[in-house]
């Protein structure tokens, strides 16, 4: 692969800038095999390698040079591309195709311009050093980084795009950020009268200030601030630093000093191609113009890239010509979208407009002049909308016959594009450029799994936005190919877990053996329907999960009640509920960690957790356990786990209610409520939120006349805030909502599926969530509150249910034959605790025992 | 602990030995338990309503991919009419057949013969 050896049977190919278009072409040239042919030598100015500009503000936000790199540190090395960092190309002399670098000369027979663009900061008197610090490049960043460690008020000039985005830095870093912008409204570009002031107004509410129709005359010294900016009418403003966003140049000066032609506002003009005047010499990205134009969106930018490797290629390409500058994102939290033509310039163009000054939300649908087809959209606030709307625009699909329906709120049933409206053209994927069309080849070809479709066109692994369509159109494909949607839990079962919780339920089913028979296949089951089914039943009927005919459902965890490690022994979870405990109950269990040398851990569910346990002793461990007052903490299964508290009023001076009280009380009622997946709780005393309520699936938090419920939060591998449910509810209202919720969810959701995952897959959202638990809309109310007394009464510590059974115990031997431990099992010694023995570790202990 | 009580030529040609393990009322229906046996551990699993009438299976205890004997642990299923035990800890398949692996075919399994013989839960040794 090493592209060294023969270079004399290479042409050399000259790469100016490693941006993230310069890169991309790299990663483009070796996706399409052009390295053969190509000695590829790339030039960056900056030290860093390419890195994503889009997500820049993040830098602030936790992330490092290195994670927003766009590729590991080896890709160019290990392809054999020349990347000289930090050298700045100074000159093409077109003559003898060389480019001259402050290292020296580098002879290209093809060379493409990726030199990007850089901020503009108009001319202001003043303006210098901190007042005059710009938004680009990682540099820039620890030069505004380093500006505001001693600064309060930070003001950004430009109150576009990327503006905002600036704003967003600053106020990340602790600063009380301000944009200043020359035109009437944000967003001048992108948004209409009344977007900008939805987008004002939203942004104020999160205490960034917005002063429009400012133009600075002048900046000088300050009174209360380092600096002072004046305006051209008399106002001024104080600040200590000062960013300027107010757009940018194409960086065309190489271009302009080697003679190539240069566009009337700037840029290096190109054609189709992304050729230059230069017929050796291409331009992509935001330093090249076609057709007047300069694209400052990444998206074009990647398609010059594209075409230009293409053509290296020797492949056919596609020619470049123009590119939407539709963009939807996140601008301080806040959704902004903008479709095509978005300020309805197109004569005879139409509007419709929705309107919410309560919540600051504004959408614009611009129509042609004939009512047929989309031409723009703007839309504040909510970008659920945007994906339907691009897809009408760029498809020119005929409009429904109330256009409006496509801005209105969901709730009330808009028409969502179906996938099958969809021409073959229609862009799915826009980050891999991966059409409808393509999705219809790949289901030709026979893939009938959507992980699979992802691999094969990579539609969907960019930024993900499109995963939702994607679905739609690979499911929709497939039904249209005859090809069934399998949603069956197994080869066993043809029914989704929702439809075998109402089965059992109606038909009072109460083993899997007459479930299996009466609606499944085969004798047997398998581990995913065993244990789905196990744990419905569970769910329904709450016996003991040791009864021998429920005993073959569970997982070893649930068989053996403890947590399976990677050498095969257990870890012990008692339940302290709440996380209260008394000093002998912690006594009692340490006393227990030690006797048996448990390698003992605090847990993130305030408890402690025993590990080392092998199966023979569990028993015992447990007998200890119980005499000591402690039960079962269902850490091994798919039920209710801890709830977690703060001390709350009773110690705290600003707790409002018991917290501690109201977690004993929640968790004694659930615990023992198997679900289909895990469930956490917490109980916050204040709205300081110490327990950390809203990470977890149902939280609690104390108001000054109740009990706030948050539901539907998660932590771990995928975090989603808890949605504020109710307010202000007394104990029994609190108890009576949880009960339903809870039993809605272990009716309807999907096996293994959070309530955060089950949320969001609920159609009608919050607000259908609402009217079933608060309104009782589907008049289950009744019945979810008694199935949940059931549970409920039917508690029993399943520890002590198998303590008092001796054949149950006999399934806790490490042999059934032999009284000894599994000699396989070695520890050493770590921080004054046992811990499993690594593999090369196994060597310095003695095995004599076993010896022969 | 187990001796040999019956030897008998297998129409292969190889001499089995049987070696009683433990007692009928030590297995646990439709799933499993584990046996010591000269240095080896023997999971057993029990399937009294086995559609081809085998009710017996012996297979290694140690789960390749983890080095952990967790084997006799796992849940009893079938897959496309195959029996098999998942591994509790990485959920991979082994055939109760002939300790093949579903997923990773050079990862395999020992097998025995067994048998019940009266009370007397039975491997075949060579």
């Amino acid at each position: 692969m090493s592209s060294s050896d023969f270079p004399s049977s290479k042409a050399n190919l000259v790469i100016v800038g490693n941006g993230m278009v310069g890169h991309h072409c790299v990663e483009q040239l070796v996706g399409k095999g052009a390295l053969a042919s190509f000695e590829v030598h790339v030039f960056g100015e900056e030290r860093q390698r390419a890195y994503d500009r889009v997500h820049l503000s993040e830098y602030f936000g936790g992330r490092d040079a290195e994670s927003l790199a766009m590729c590991d540190a080896d890709f160019y090395a290990s392809h054999g591309v020349q990347l000289h960092l930090g050298v700045q190309v100074l000159e093409i002399d077109r003559e003898r195709k060389e480019v001259v670098t402050s290292a020296g000369r580098q002879a290209y027979d093809q060379l493409i311009l990726a030199t990007g663009s850089y901020p503009f900061v108009p001319p202001i008197p003043g303006a210098e050093g901190n007042s005059r610090l710009v938004y680009r490049t990682l540099e820039d960043l620890d030069a505004i980084r380093a500006a505001a460690a001693n600064a309060r008020r930070g003001v950004v000039v430009g109150g576009g795009l990327l503006g905002l985005e600036a704003a967003n830095a600053l106020k990340s870093l602790g600063l009380e950020a301000h944009v200043v912008e020359f035109a009437p409204r944000l967003m001048p570009v992108q948004l209409d009268a009344e977007g900008g002031a939805a987008l004002r107004a939203q942004i104020e509410a999160l205490g960034v200030g917005v002063h429009l129709s400012r133009a600075t005359q002048e900046i000088v010294s300050g009174e209360e601030y380092a600096y002072r900016m004046n305006f051209q009418d008399g106002e001024f403003l104080e600040t200590d630093l000062i960013v300027f966003s107010a757009g940018i140049r194409p960086q065309d000066a190489l271009g302009r000093s080697a003679g190539l032609e240069i566009a009337p506002r700037g840029g290096v003009v190109i054609d189709g191609q992304c050729k230059t005047s230069d017929p050796a010499i291409y331009a992509i990205g935001e330093c090249a113009s076609w057709n007047g134009s300069v694209f400052g969106l990444v998206a074009p930018g990647y398609g010059m890239a594209r075409g230009v490797a293409a053509q290296l290629a020797g492949e056919p390409h596609e020619t470049f010509a123009g590119a939407d500058m539709s963009t939807k994102l996140k601008l301080l939290g806040v959704d902004v979208g903008s479709i095509g033509d978005a300020h309805g310039a197109t004569p005879g163009a139409k509007s419709y407009r929705f309107i919410d000054e309560a919540n600051s939300a504004y959408r614009r649908l611009v129509v042609s002049a004939d009512g047929k087809r989309v031409l723009g959209a703007v839309l504040v606030g909510d970008n659920s909308y945007y994906d339907t709307l691009l897809q009408y625009a760029q498809n020119g699909i005929k409009l429904p016959a109330d256009p409006a329906g496509l801005i209105l709120p969901l709730s009330d049933g808009a028409p969502a594009l179906g996938a099958d409206a969809l021409p073959d053209t229609a862009t799915i994927c826009s980050c891999h450029n991966v059409t409808k069309g393509a999705v219809c080849c790949a289901v030709d070809a026979g893939i009938t799994d959507l992980g699979e479709l992802k691999a094969q066109t990579k539609a969907a692994t960019g930024c993900g936005g499109c995963s939702a369509l994607l679905k739609q159109v690979f499911e929709h494909e497939l039904s249209a190919r005859g090809v069934a949607v399998d949603k069956s839990l197994c080869e066993h079962f043809a029914h989704t877990r929702q439809e075998l919780y109402a089965i059992v339920r109606v038909e009072g089913i109460r083993s899997f053996d007459e479930l299996l028979a009466k609606h499944g296949r085969g004798h047997v089951g398998c581990d995913i329907c065993k244990p789905a089914v196990g744990s419905i039943l569970a769910s329904c009927w709450n016996q003991p999960i040791t009864d021998p005919l429920l005993i073959p459902l569970q997982d070893t965890n649930d068989t053996f009640m403890a947590n399976m490690q990677k050498n095969g022994t257990y870890s012990i979870v008692p339940r302290i509920a709440g996380g209260e405990i008394t000093p002998d109950r912690l006594i009692a269990l340490g006393a227990v960690a030690k006797k048996y040398d448990l390698y003992t851990k605090i847990t993130g569910g305030q408890r402690i957790d025993l590990f080392g346990a092998q199966l023979h002793q569990l028993p015992d461990i447990w007998g200890e356990l119980i005499e000591a007052g402690f039960e079962t903490g269902h850490a091994y299964g798919k039920s209710l786990r801890t709830v977690k508290s703060c001390v709350g009023s009773t110690w705290c001076r600003y707790g409002v209610q018991d917290s501690v009280g109201m977690a004993l009380h929640l968790e004694n009622r659930y615990k023992g409520l198997r679900s289909p997946h895990k469930i956490k709780f917490a109980v916050s005393g204040c709205t300081r939120e110490c327990a950390e309520a809203q990470s977890k699936d149902v939280g609690v938090i104390a108001t000054d006349k109740g009990w706030n419920l948050y539901v539907c939060g998660n932590g771990g591998m995928r975090p989603r805030h808890a949605e504020l449910f109710a307010t202000d509810l007394d104990d029994d209202t609190l108890v009576r909502y949880i009960d339903r919720f809870l039993m809605f969810y272990v009716q309807t959701a999907d096996k293994l599926q959070r309530t955060s995952v089950w949320r969001e897959s609920l159609e009608g959202g919050l607000d259908y969530l609402k009217e079933v638990i608060i309104d009782d809309s589907l008049g289950l109310a009744a019945e979810l509150e008694s199935q949940m007394q059931h549970v409920v009464d039917s508690y029993e510590c399943e520890w002590a249910n198998a303590i008092a059974d001796p054949e149950k115990l006999k399934r806790f031997r490490t042999f059934v034959n032999d009284g000894r431990g599994d000699p396989d099992i070695h520890f050493v010694r770590e921080r004054e605790q046992r811990r499993p023995a690594r593999a090369h570790e196994l060597h310095l202990i003695p095995v004599a025992e076993e010896a022969l | 602990m187990s001796q040999s009580n019956a030897v008998r030529k297998e129409s292969l040609g190889r001499v089995i030995h049987w070696r009683a393990l433990c007692s009928s009322h030590d297995l646990v229906a439709n799933s499993g338990v584990v046996a010591w046996h000269e240095g080896a551990q023997v999971a057993l699993f029990h399937l009294p309503d086995a559609a081809n009438g085998k009710t017996l299976y012996a297979i290694a205890n140690k789960d390749p991919k983890s080095g952990a004997n967790v084997i006799g642990r796992g849940i009893v299923g079938s897959l496309k009419g195959e029996l098999v035990i998942a591994s509790p800890l990485y959920k991979q398949h082994f055939r109760l057949e002939d300790g093949a692996c579903l997923e990773y075919p050079e990862e395999s399994l020992q097998v025995w013969p067994v048998r019940l013989n009266g009370d007397a839960v039975e491997i075949g040794v060579e």
